[in-house]
């Protein structure tokens, strides 16, 4: 527990490699025990960030704290003191459950007296007991995933930071996975996790959506969702999708048009979602589109990404 | 530094090595397989030269010359040739290396005291081996002429007169001149040199490819328990690949041993570090597992053969190559053991030998050290 709270403290920090601006003066705090979900697509710069914070690269400026130790000059310290889960599980293919873990275990110099009891812990906590003695070449993904987190937590590091550790892996192994991360969180963990899929989102306390190297936007699930208002979103079914986002594309009031599913979603530039609905009607109406069913819908995380996505790329334009 | 790291390190790659069967078999035969060849096809000796005759004399003195080519071990004489075309013939097609054509009136010409001559006819395109057989040839002939000389004052004067100069020759520490016996411990030391460093050049760069290495550089090991705790492992290994390399040189190729035991385990176990650190060195230079292979094979396997003196003599090479031989590890390890197989030297001769490989060791695991910390950076 640092003094301030805080497991993770990002000030202004830059990291190019050449020319190319991979982290872009990204600020944010994060307290301990929080679970803090780090999102955008592939190349946003996720990866770099967290690779700073473990102290796996230099930061070119900025400052960055992880439980109070400086990252440009205290990488040492850093390393005793977190999990790292990179994107890949490097896990080593050729050896068994238990030897991964074992393995682990010493370079992570876990005293000797506790090396059985943590690794009971991790063999329950990834529910892998009656696997430890298979080669881990022969796991499939779920397994490998959580052996992959087992293995990062061994030594007990009360800030984990795992790098799209969901990705390629089924959805009820990510699930799982998620009530993991959930209890790590409770027993007083931070946890700092990226990923690509928008819908992980939802489990985190608090988001950071990184877009192009920075932060396009930081805080609580619901209080990204607030930041929707002054736009009505629409879930659309007609006999024609198609057509119907042609008719409607480019309609006065109407700022986005996007396949959903068998649907549409209909993102109108107007709070007013009555007169919005009659609008979007009577154009269809006049192009002779039947529709099938025409709600109001609570965004969702992705609807607010999309959003915002698309507003940060009008302000680049 | 931390042991039990370093201990972890070890066990890991000894998982590797163990789990990786066909490796480990290939580690293990192939010193087998290559002191086998080149012991065997590196034969440097001259013997049972293909030889073609052409007697243009025809004479018992001529036959008695020829006699005494047949009864040399150097010369296997295939045939008798009627014209020096047929020679010509013979050494143009590979089928003999040597000619040699007694002139019309030999016979008058040794019997009168007047210098008689023979003609030698070499393929000098072996350069090597013609200008040995021209010396056993000329050896051959001399002798011969000598004791018809003698023969002969002897008739004249009646007295038997000795040869004005007899040298007894003794060569000392591989009396029969065997190459085997120099060959062999020069061999054992390039296999152990192409073997470690080839064992250890994969080990780092196959975790940079599979992505193990990010996640240790996230832990608290540091660069000095990862190099110390996989050569290690693989020293093992190194030390089996001596063992048998010895085993066989003393067995199959018999060739002796006369040094100290003792020393032959401590200058084995130097040369085993300074080339595993070598590989892991390389290793750490490259990213990629091919990369990595090709640059062990390179820096180890040629200077190590050609560098070392083990073929090729040090002091027949240009100046700027011979300063080159002198950072060769190989170069000092084949002094050493020919030394133990050969001389029965001890450490009062081998002293600065020695005290180069630990050199060596210790400068290539500070470079690979300091290699592995840059990339932590």
């Amino acid at each position: 527990m640092t003094p301030n709270g805080l497991a993770v403290e990002i000030h202004d920090l830059v990291k190019t490699f050449g020319s190319f601006v991979a982290v872009d003066h990204v600020s944010m705090q994060v307290p301990t025990g929080e679970i803090f979900g780090f999102l955008g697509p592939n190349g946003a710069g996720k990866s770099t960030t967290i690779r700073m914070l473990c102290g796996l690269l230099t930061p070119t400026t900025g400052e960055a704290r992880v439980n109070g130790l400086d990252v440009a000059t205290q990488p040492e310290e850093i390393r005793r003191s977190i999990g790292y889960m990179s994107q890949k599980f490097s896990l080593y293919d050729d050896l068994t459950v238990e030897e991964n873990i074992d393995f682990f275990s010493g370079i992570y110099g876990v005293p000797r007296a506790r090396r059985a009891e943590r690794k009971a812990y991790v063999l329950a906590m990834a529910n892998i007991e009656e696997k430890r003695k298979a080669l881990t070449r022969t796991l499939s993904g779920g397994w490998k995933q959580r052996l992959a987190l087992g293995c990062a937590i061994l030594h007990d590091p009360p800030v984990l930071f795992l790098d799209e550790p969901t990705s390629g892996v089924d959805p009820i192994a990510r699930g799982a996975f998620w009530g993991l991360i959930h209890d790590l969180s409770k027993s007083g963990h931070t946890v700092f996790v990226s990923t690509h899929y928008m819908d992980e989102a939802e489990y985190c306390n608090r988001l950071a959506l990184m877009y192009r190297g920075k932060v396009i936007a930081l805080g609580a699930p619901s209080e990204l969702k607030k930041s929707l208002t002054g736009h009505t979103l629409l879930e659309l079914e007609s006999g024609d999708p198609l057509a119907t986002m042609r008719a409607l594309e480019g309609a006065p009031g109407v700022s986005d048009v996007a396949v959903f599913g068998s649907g549409l979603h209909v993102t109108l530039a107007d709070a007013n979602a009555e007169a919005g609905m009659e609008r979007v009607r009577q154009r269809l109406d006049s192009n002779g589109i039947v529709i099938n069913r025409l709600a109001q819908i609570e965004p969702s995380m992705e609807d607010v990404f999309v959003a915002m996505i698309e507003a940060e790329e009008r302000k680049a334009a | 530094m931390s042991y039990r790291r370093t201990r972890a390190i070890l066990v890991k790659e000894l998982h590797h090595i163990v789990r990786d069967s066909r490796s480990l078999i290939m580690a293990l035969a192939v010193p087998v397989l290559m002191l086998v060849l080149f012991g065997f096809a590196l034969s440097l000796d001259v013997d049972r030269i293909p030889t073609l005759v052409c007697d243009q004399d025809g004479t018992s003195a001529s036959r008695d010359l020829i006699r005494q080519f047949q009864a040399s071990r150097y010369f296997a004489i295939t045939g008798f040739a009627a014209t020096t075309d047929a020679i010509d013939r013979g050494i143009d097609r590979n089928q003999v290396l040597m000619g040699v054509v007694i002139p019309r009136g030999y016979s008058r010409d040794a019997g009168s005291g007047r210098e008689a001559s023979v003609q030698i006819l070499l393929d000098g395109s072996d350069s090597n081996t013609a200008s040995i057989a021209l010396g056993y040839a000329e050896t051959v002939v001399s002798n011969y002429s000598l004791a018809l000389r003698s023969d002969m004052q002897n008739l004249r004067g009646g007295m038997r007169a000795a040869p004005p100069v007899d040298a007894r020759l003794r060569v000392w520490y591989n009396s029969s001149l065997e190459s085997k016996n120099y060959v062999v411990p020069g061999l054992i030391a390039v296999i152990l040199m192409i073997i470690a460093a080839l064992l250890t050049s994969l080990t780092i760069a196959r975790e940079w490819e599979m992505g193990t290495m990010e996640q240790i550089l996230s832990t608290p090991l540091r660069p000095v328990e990862m190099v110390i705790g996989k050569m290690l492992a693989y020293f093992l290994v190194g030390l089996a690949d001596a063992a048998i390399a010895v085993l066989v040189g003393l067995f199959l190729f018999q060739v002796p041993f006369r040094g100290s035991v003792v020393l032959l385990g401590v200058s084995t176990c130097l040369f085993l570090f300074g080339a595993l650190f070598w590989g892991i060195f390389v290793s750490a230079s490259a990213r990629t597992q091919l990369q990595a292979y090709q640059m062990g094979v390179l820096s180890s396997f040629l200077p190590a053969f050609l560098l070392s003196g083990f073929v090729y003599s040090i002091e027949n090479m240009p100046r700027p190559i011979q300063v080159i031989t002198r950072i060769v590890p190989a170069r000092y390890f084949i002094t050493i053991l020919k030394g133990l197989f050969l001389k029965g030297t001890d450490l009062r001769v081998l002293w600065g030998e020695f005290g180069f490989l630990a050199l060596y060791a210790l400068i290539v695991f500070l470079l690979a050290t300091r290699k592995l910390n840059r990339k932590l950076a």
